[in-house]
């Protein structure tokens, strides 16, 4: 063996040698990638749990109904008096949400208020017909699809979620009418508006079903 | 107590009440205007119905603390505009009230209703006089009442 062809040799072990780790090394980096965005989703879609247990209280869901009227009440029963959605959410002429609901509650008749009262549109329902809420998956959905949710990415259902007045309202709902406060959701608003966060910046992952 | 200074029918009128007293209240026993009914004092029946800042409004269930600035109307001034007067008349021409109770808060609603829709159909008649409870159940006439006062204000 000439001594030009053990340095080839050489040369072509090295390169080898060197494939194999920087193979290694990429498989390595691709799999802790992998992993990373995993958990990434992970922790998003257990966010995501958090805020749709929020989205289906009925401080929330009252009013994201799939039919011609709101609901009210734990018990989510029909609201009384006959009240419709009417064409905008606002309830008919004789018969507005501001007919009763004022800019806040008014707690010494147990009418609860805030700015804009009114009906989400048929777009953002979170139960189907018979008054039953809709699945993680297809209120995630609903959320996430801007042809459905007035073109709200991430970041705007996040500061939705922070300063809509209709959401705070959920956590300041006021009495009913035999002076007992109103239920709130299940986690603080504080604790909403963070697992909000963790979801959007998960990048709004959702339940596959 | 505390004192509110109130635009009711045009008028500048001063109480001085609890902050948390309905409006009612207020029309019926501070400023003597009986016109406007109680019914149910939940806003189940309609029948205390006045138009606040021009929205049909539940005066039992709003506490003289809310109302602020805005205007009320009551049924003592509903006929002096020209859809008050043509729905008070279309009453009397379809003689809808039977008992009468409920009937200034039904109209007070069907006249919040013909200006926001001059050209009700039925399904608009039912929906927004659908909060109006009547129990001599002149349901009939009044949605008649309605459509004739629309076509007089045609």
């Amino acid at each position: 063996m000439t001594r030009t062809r053990v340095a080839g040799l050489f040369v072509a072990v090295l390169f080898c040698a060197f494939g194999a780790w920087a193979f290694a090394s990429g498989s390595r980096a691709g799999a802790l990638a992998a992993q990373r965005s995993a958990g990434r989703r992970a922790d998003g879609l257990a966010a995501w749990e958090q805020v749709y247990g929020v989205l289906t209280h009925p401080r929330c869901i009252n009013c994201h109904t799939a039919t011609d009227y709101p609901q009210q009440g734990d018990e989510r029963r029909r609201h009384f008096a006959n009240v419709v959605r009417g064409p905008d959410g606002h309830g008919v002429p004789g018969l507005n949400c501001a007919s009763c609901h004022q800019e806040s509650n008014a707690d010494s008749t147990g009418v609860p208020g805030g700015h804009n009262w009114h009906l989400a549109p048929l777009s953002m329902k979170w139960q189907d017909a018979n008054d039953r809420p809709l699945s993680s998956a297809a209120v995630c959905r609903a959320v996430t699809d801007r042809s459905k949710n007035h073109n709200m990415d991430g970041p705007k259902l996040l500061k939705h979620h922070e300063e809509e007045a209709l959401v705070l309202w959920a956590w300041q709902p006021g009495r009913r009418p035999d002076g007992t406060l109103r239920e709130t959701p299940p986690i603080t608003h504080a604790e909403f508006v963070n697992a909000t966060r963790r979801w959007v910046e998960a990048g709004t992952p959702c339940p596959a079903r | 107590m505390a004192k509110y200074q109130l635009n009711v029918n045009g008028e500048r009128r001063e109480v001085s009440v609890d902050p948390s007293t309905p409006l009612l209240w207020v029309l019926r026993e501070d400023l003597k205007m009986t016109g406007t009914k109680f019914g149910c004092g939940i806003s189940a029946c309609g029948a205390c119905t006045v138009h606040v800042a021009g929205v049909a409004t539940r005066s039992c269930v709003l506490p003289i603390a809310l109302l602020g600035e805005r205007p009320v109307v009551t049924i003592e001034a509903v006929a002096q505009d020209p859809v008050g007067r043509a729905v008070q008349d279309a009453w009397v021409e379809k003689d809808v009230v039977q008992c009468g109770y409920c009937q200034s808060g039904q109209i007070m609603s069907a006249v919040a209703l013909l200006k926001h829709t001059p050209k009700p159909t039925d399904t608009n008649i039912d929906e927004s006089m659908g909060g109006n409870v009547c129990r001599c159940a002149t349901y009939v006439r009044i949605r008649e009442a309605v459509r004739a006062a629309a076509q007089k204000l045609k």
